[in-house]
């Protein structure tokens, strides 16, 4: 089959992008697959109209290739590709949206604050900033609304901190959330088709726990697949992420990140299309069920290619 | 249309991350933070106007010349110039270092001299003759980015000294030494780039230069001078290296043809005292054998000319218009919260904005407009350091985009002053249980980020 590899692309995470499209790459060709690699840039469309690919293998992370913007130029071109749909994109990468579609479904997530940018330069919205120590309290975690990985989250102790903290994470976008710390276990579960895969947990070695980048780093972080839950967790886990992965409308493969608190567990976010880099946490939990990467990159193939499910 | 196809692994398993794990060194469990390399990756998107470089210009080198000396080393020593060579390199790219050196007033022994894959190989194999891990280095902060994951990979624990606008504090030094001593602990160098630092800028004053000369004998404390920049001074007196104070003794000098001639080539070179050179020589030799033999024999050409200290002469008139450039559009578009040095040549000008502003969030905003820095906290081992700082090269690109970069830099900075003002405005702090408070009132936090370099109007040119 003729497969349109898409990576790379502006986003900030380019870089994991093209490590990912390159591994997909490699596992098209070994399940003998001709690929079509593209660094999705201005002549994008041009690229694939002349190359006419029977499906698109899309392997973009952040705004531009994960937030349906080129989903939606691939339904224009009638071209079916891998991952959640449009409007599932567009609701997983916005963390705000997300969030108030998680909590209409009765999925848990912690309680959160969204502000605007304009908000606070035009509105004198920091007047209302007293009110989050009683709903919110400290410390708190403040994040832009759209972007992913680490990047712009920071880690709010007390008042002083969170004029800091917001003035980064706007630098990302012009919507933040200030939401609840949730003390407790990092958790990502993976969901392919529906079925939850294997749940992975995020044990992040010394150093500063409050030190979002260091999260997700192979030597800074430990990662344990499958993550040593009961029973009963292990049931909550997956079932608030497949409740997740349903709420936000995903198809294809996502994975839903959480924290396992004393009170349950609850979803932070949902990444539409999660890393497929050597040390990425979906191909990590796809090994614990059995897949190689090659399976897992044909299984996704095949899912693509069903007719859309609801 | 579609892109080369790269050469694939032929593995049909996956569990790539379980089977090489286990495997790694401890010494690559010291990484540097992704978020970080993902943005740089970023800023080599041609549309974007990148003052993160540390590019000298290499386009005003004459082509004509270049062909002519390729040329003539073709027709006279093909067979040698695809050679291996001897690993301390030739006689005769020694004659060349001598001869640079000497510009600066400095005499080595050419035995004591070795040809490396660049300056950054000199560095590495300085750390790999002398740290062991958990071995102290001591440098500046902030320090050459480039040094970093060298001590780091070496897992040396590094303690870097705050630079003012005369270099590093040698009082903070002594102090850190005197610490040292009570530990019962000796590090094993200073590692310092003295004039024009990178990314600081700033020039190690008289005075200072002799206190460490005189420390480093006292003590039978190493110094690693790393002295890239000397000879691209556009202003103010020549001041002599640390290795001309010191004879050699206890200074390890560092040296490069990167940034008179070319980065290119990869040639650079490690002057030290013979027990020391030998075992530098014997690390080379595992390294890479020998520096190539057929750049070396392009820099004998070169300087076989004798035009070489022309070339720089005219790469200073360039650099020198370049600063004035950026000092000009620092002015015009910085805050007036921010710092910069104004350095008297090298390649770099460090900025210091205010403390409310993350230089790595601030870049993700720029990459927006398309432009791009180094956020300073490349610069420090701990990467929680120099966090509203950043590095501007001037050198690699021309005036006009030095206007622009600035420009957009300038701007985005307004756009977050603006926005820390609206979010600490009086009529926030009026709110009752939890008032925000204006930036001056904020409790002092783990500090000794921002440099107190003299702010720019008040600074020598």
């Amino acid at each position: 089959m003729k497969v349109a590899v898409l990576k790379g692309g502006r986003s900030l995470e380019r870089g994991v992008s093209l490590r990912s499209g390159a591994r997909v790459e490699d596992a098209l060709e070994r399940l003998g697959h001709e690929t079509i690699p593209i660094d999705a840039g201005g002549d994008l469309v041009k690229r694939l109209t002349a190359a006419q690919p029977e499906i698109a293998f899309v392997a973009m992370h952040g705004p531009g290739g994960e937030d349906g913007t080129v989903q939606e130029l691939l339904e224009i071109l009638g071209i079916p590709f891998t991952g959640p749909p449009v409007a599932a994109c567009a609701r997983c990468i916005d963390k705000v949206l997300a969030k108030h579609e998680l909590r209409a479904a009765g999925v848990p997530t912690p309680d959160w604050f969204a502000f605007n940018e304009t908000a606070f330069r035009e509105l004198g919205a920091a007047d209302a900033l007293g009110e989050l120590e009683q709903r919110l309290g400290f410390p708190l975690v403040v994040k832009p609304s759209r972007g992913g990985s680490a990047l712009g989250v920071k880690f709010a102790a007390d008042w002083f901190e969170v004029p800091e903290a917001l003035v980064s994470a706007f630098s990302y976008d012009s919507r933040v959330l200030l939401e609840r710390f949730v003390e407790g276990r990092e958790l990502a579960v993976s969901v392919l088709g529906g079925e939850a895969l294997p749940v992975v947990e995020a044990i992040p070695g010394g150093g500063d726990r409050y030190d979002f980048e260091a999260r997700y780093e192979i030597g800074r972080t430990d990662f344990v697949c499958p993550a040593e839950l009961g029973e009963s967790e292990a049931a909550a886990v997956t079932g608030a992420a497949l409740a997740a992965y349903e709420a936000l409308g995903c198809t294809g493969f996502s994975r839903v990140d959480l924290i396992l608190g004393d009170d349950g567990p609850q979803v932070l976010e949902v990444n539409a299309i999660p890393g497929l880099t050597d040390t990425s946490l979906l191909p990590q939990a796809a090994e614990a069920a059995g897949m190689s990467f090659e399976d897992l990159v044909d299984r996704i193939l095949a899912l693509a290619r069903e007719p859309a499910a609801a | 249309m579609e892109e080369t196809p790269h050469r694939r692994r032929a593995h049909t398993r996956s569990s790539d991350l379980e089977r090489y794990a286990g495997l790694f060194a401890a010494r690559t469990g010291v990484m540097r933070s992704s978020a970080m390399r993902d943005l740089m990756a970023v800023t080599a998107r041609p549309e974007v106007i990148s003052l993160a470089g540390g590019l000298p210009d290499t386009s005003t080198f004459p082509a004509a010349t270049f062909a002519a000396q390729m040329t003539r080393i073709a027709q006279e020593s093909t067979a040698e110039a695809l050679q291996y060579g001897p690993t301390e390199g030739f006689a005769e790219t020694v004659d060349c270092i001598i001869e640079v050196m000497g510009a600066e007033g400095m005499l080595p022994d050419p035995d004591d001299v070795i040809v490396t894959t660049g300056g950054q190989q000199a560095i590495d194999l300085i750390c790999k003759t002398l740290v062991d891990p958990g071995d102290v280095v001591i440098c500046e902060a902030p320090t050459y980015p480039g040094a970093v994951p060298v001590f780091c990979s070496y897992q040396a624990e590094t303690i870097q000294i705050e630079c003012d606008a005369d270099g590093m504090r040698i009082e903070d030094l002594e102090a850190v030494l005197a610490q040292l001593d009570g530990e019962g602990r000796r590090p094993k160098f200073v590692y310092s780039v003295p004039s024009f630092q990178n990314p600081a800028g700033v020039t190690m004053s008289l005075g200072r230069r002799r206190r460490l000369v005189e420390l480093a004998r006292q003590r039978e404390l190493l110094v690693v001078e790393d002295n890239p920049y000397g000879l691209l001074r556009f202003g103010g007196e020549p001041l002599p290296p640390l290795y001309q104070l010191d004879g050699g003794d206890f200074v390890i000098y560092v040296g490069t043809f990167s940034k008179i001639l070319s980065p290119g080539i990869r040639l650079g070179w490690a002057v030290a005292p013979p027990p020391v050179m030998e075992k530098i020589v014997l690390g080379k030799q595992a390294s890479d054998l020998c520096t190539s033999t057929l750049t070396q024999h392009f820099v004998r050409e070169y300087f076989s000319e004798r035009r070489w200290q022309e070339y720089i002469a005219d790469l200073i008139e360039i650099y020198r218009g370049r600063r004035d450039t950026m000092v000009a559009a620092l002015r015009e578009h910085f805050p007036t919260e921010a710092t910069w040095t104004e350095p008297e040549g090298g390649l770099f000008i460090w900025a210091t904005l205010p403390e409310y502003i993350d230089t790595s969030d601030l870049l993700a905003k720029a990459l927006r407009e398309d432009v791009a820095f180094v956020p300073g906290q490349a610069a420090y081992v701990d990467e929680s350091r120099g966090r509203s700082s950043m590095r501007l090269n001037f050198s690699g690109v021309g005036d006009e985009e030095i206007r622009e970069g600035v420009r957009r830099i300038g701007r985005t900075i307004a756009d977050q002053v603006e926005l820390y003002g609206a979010l600490t405005s009086d009529s926030a702090a009026g709110t009752t249980s939890a008032p925000l408070v204006a930036p001056e009132a904020k409790p002092a936090s783990d500090g000794g980020d921002v440099l107190p370099f003299r702010k720019a109007d008040e600074g020598a040119a």
